[in-house]
């Protein structure tokens, strides 16, 4: 590890630990710290629950359902267990979380370096800096939006926005629009612009097909009996793959609707292969669409058979037994995904039917400003868990980071658990040189 | 969240059939190799060669031996060679397989190679295997009649009967895990640059 001088910025003060972010994620950790009597700050660069009230488009709600929506010691407490926060309900609910428990939050304080230093870190900001012996990443995995590296070749007649950028219909122009991706973001965009007239033709790769709800209960519902939003990083086989799973395909509606391709070509939107180019001002798709669409078809039907093998083996477990939510609806199985004979190979850009390529090709958490070497070859953090592979480093809100809701709302809870303790540890320790959790 | 990942794949293994499957794969050497190449991407390099040669009219003889991988030159036991040329109804003499229909042979036997690495991998004993391959063709475009039909295939059809010990939905997963993990598929559902130069 390197010293550095403290050359740039005066010291604004000196904390155990400092959390980058005051979203659910920093917040709840900022709950255990304070109740584990860990001195610290959070550090926020816009106001509390920023990316929820400005990085979103207009019409999202979450995707679990509000009885998900919990931090800990604070579960939602409205009208409408079943029912999808918007925007504007989450940044309420995230707010409120972080009045309950008088977080320590810095708000309009970015962030510019982490640097280790002999005894911690030191985290630079553009207010001052701090020295602390501990830091938590909860800047969130949606950082930065991912576009594919022949996006240089589109041509200029075409706009071209990220669904970071993207908020409503109005903002783009008229002509037809390509929506790259078919995750819950692709889909989602691609329906809300196909209703407001527009020609849409959506790329689709490998995806997860998934329903609103099965048998009478929120397909939510089911995962969490189930216990399959709890699995462990470290339980699965291959947990590299599992982290890359693009999001599935759900909305949330207050009609708790199902969202799926074929409701989407039946809307007229165009389905065609994952673009796999752009050359001479054309697009290149796949023609391997009809495998990802069995594969997914696949999928969901054996998510479905353990749904129903679950049944049968818990007849008397509680979730049966919730209010206005029975599972006595039969089991069921759903049409095959409908793929055109001859999907479309190519797209002329130069033809000027399509205005907008909008890039729903997932996102990666912006650590630009961690100057520290922990990343891979391919530039991403490297953790165990959660444990940064550098002392006294961790990191929150990552797809699959610790289990599989991880990078849910009411995932935080119990990874926050897990890494405080960590962490308390480590400071108890005097040092803060990292070591495996136990399993469990 | 990633709802579905990988909870189901191995609902019907367990140890003491995984031992009994035999599709003379030897799936150890590819976990190990796959771990091998995770931990050595460098190592993951490879360079697939053919070299070939015009013997007459439209008949030529290809020839693979070597190729490049784990850092070093590799060889295959023996040369393979490969004659082509087109059928008598082309007006030729018919000294070998059409070059589209190699194409053919290779995907059919990627894809044939995936079924039975994916079934070792997901303990299902295989009986048969069998794929059928059928590629439509307008020659307008080759010989140059009508500018708007592309040389090459205008879909391809692969249809497989297989005869395995799993449901009808695990050899359909079987199959669709083969494409996902084919080379050949890739290349021939993918744009691929192609530089070809004259020495």
């Amino acid at each position: 590890m390197t010293t550095r001088p403290f050359g740039r910025g005066r010291l604004t003060g000196t904390v155990d630990v400092v959390v980058v972010g005051a979203g659910h994620s920093g917040l709840a950790m900022s709950r255990r710290l304070s109740r584990l009597a860990i001195d610290h700050v959070v550090l926020e660069r816009g106001e509390v629950a920023n990316s929820w009230r400005y990085e979103r488009w207009d019409s999202l709600r979450l995707l679990t359902p509000n009885w998900q929506s919990r931090l800990p010691d604070y579960p939602y407490d409205g009208a409408d267990p079943n029912g999808f926060m918007t925007m504007p309900e989450v940044v309420d609910f995230v707010a409120g979380f972080a009045r309950f428990i008088a977080a320590p939050v810095r708000t309009g304080v970015t962030v510019t370096s982490v640097l280790a230093s002999d005894d911690g870190y030191l985290v630079e900001t553009n207010r001052g800096a701090w020295r602390c012996r501990a830091v938590v990443l909860a800047s969130g995995a949606h950082g930065m939006a991912n576009v594919p590296a022949f996006a240089e070749a589109v041509p200029r007649s075409v706009q071209t926005l990220t669904a970071k950028q993207y908020r409503r219909p109005d903002q783009l122009d008229v002509r037809g629009v390509l929506v790259v991706g078919a995750s819950a973001t692709g889909l989602q965009l691609a329906d809300e612009i196909a209703r407001s007239g527009r020609e849409v033709t959506l790329c689709v790769g490998e995806h997860i097909r998934m329903l609103r709800t099965y048998r009478g209960l929120d397909i939510q519902r089911w995962l969490d009996a189930l216990g399959i939003l709890d699995e462990r990083y470290d339980t699965v086989d291959d947990i590299v793959r599992a982290r890359r799973v693009p999001s599935p395909q759900l909305m949330g509606t207050p009609e708790r609707k199902t969202l799926d391709l074929n409701a989407l070509a039946e809307r007229g939107v165009t389905l065609v292969g994952r673009l796999a180019g752009i050359q001479d001002g054309r697009a290149q798709f796949s023609g391997a669409l009809a495998n990802h669409c069995a594969m997914a078809d696949l999928k969901l039907g054996r998510l479905l058979d353990s749904i129903d093998r679950w049944i049968a083996e818990h007849p008397d477990h509680p979730v049966a037994a919730l209010a206005g939510e029975r599972p006595a609806d039969p089991a069921e199985r759903f049409a095959a995904t409908r793929v055109a004979a001859s999907p479309p190979l190519t797209l002329d850009f130069t033809r000027g039917r399509i205005g907008t390529i909008l890039w729903a090709t997932g996102f990666c958490p912006d650590l630009h400003w961690l100057q520290v070497p922990v990343f891979d070859r391919k530039g991403r953090l490297r953790h165990d868990g959660g444990v940064v592979d550098a002392p006294g480093l961790y990191v929150l809100g990552l797809n699959f980071m610790r289990r599989r809701k991880s990078s849910f709302m009411h995932g935080a809870e119990d990874d926050v658990r897990d890494l405080g303790e960590h962490l308390a540890t480590d400071l108890r320790r005097g040092s803060v040189r990292p070591a495996r959790l136990a399993a469990g | 969240m990633n709802a579905t990942a990988n909870t189901v794949t191995t609902a019907n293994v367990d140890q003491g059939v995984k031992a009994r499957v035999d599709n003379g794969i030897n799936l150890e050497g590819i976990l190990g190799a796959r771990q091998a190449l995770t931990d050595a991407p460098a190592a993951a390099q490879f360079k697939w060669r053919a070299t070939c040669s015009w013997v007459n009219g439209t008949h030529s003889r290809a020839t693979v031996q070597s190729f490049f991988g784990l850092g070093a030159e590799q060889a295959h036991k023996t040369a393979f060679t490969y004659d082509a040329d087109h059928p008598e109804v082309f007006a030729a003499e018919d000294n070998g397989s059409t070059p589209v229909e190699y194409v053919l042979v290779a995907l059919a036997s990627c894809l044939t190679a995936g079924v039975a690495s994916v079934a070792q991998n997901r303990s299902i004993q295989l009986r048969s295997v069998k794929a059928t391959v059928e590629a439509g063709m307008d020659l307008q475009g080759i010989l140059g009649i009508d500018s708007e039909v592309r040389n090459g295939f205008d879909g391809i059809k692969v249809v497989f009967d297989i005869d395995a010990d799993a449901s009808r939905e695990d050899i359909a997963a079987l199959v669709a895990q083969s494409q996902k993990r084919s080379a050949v598929f890739d290349i021939v559902t993918n744009p691929t640059n192609v530089a070809v130069e004259v020495r």
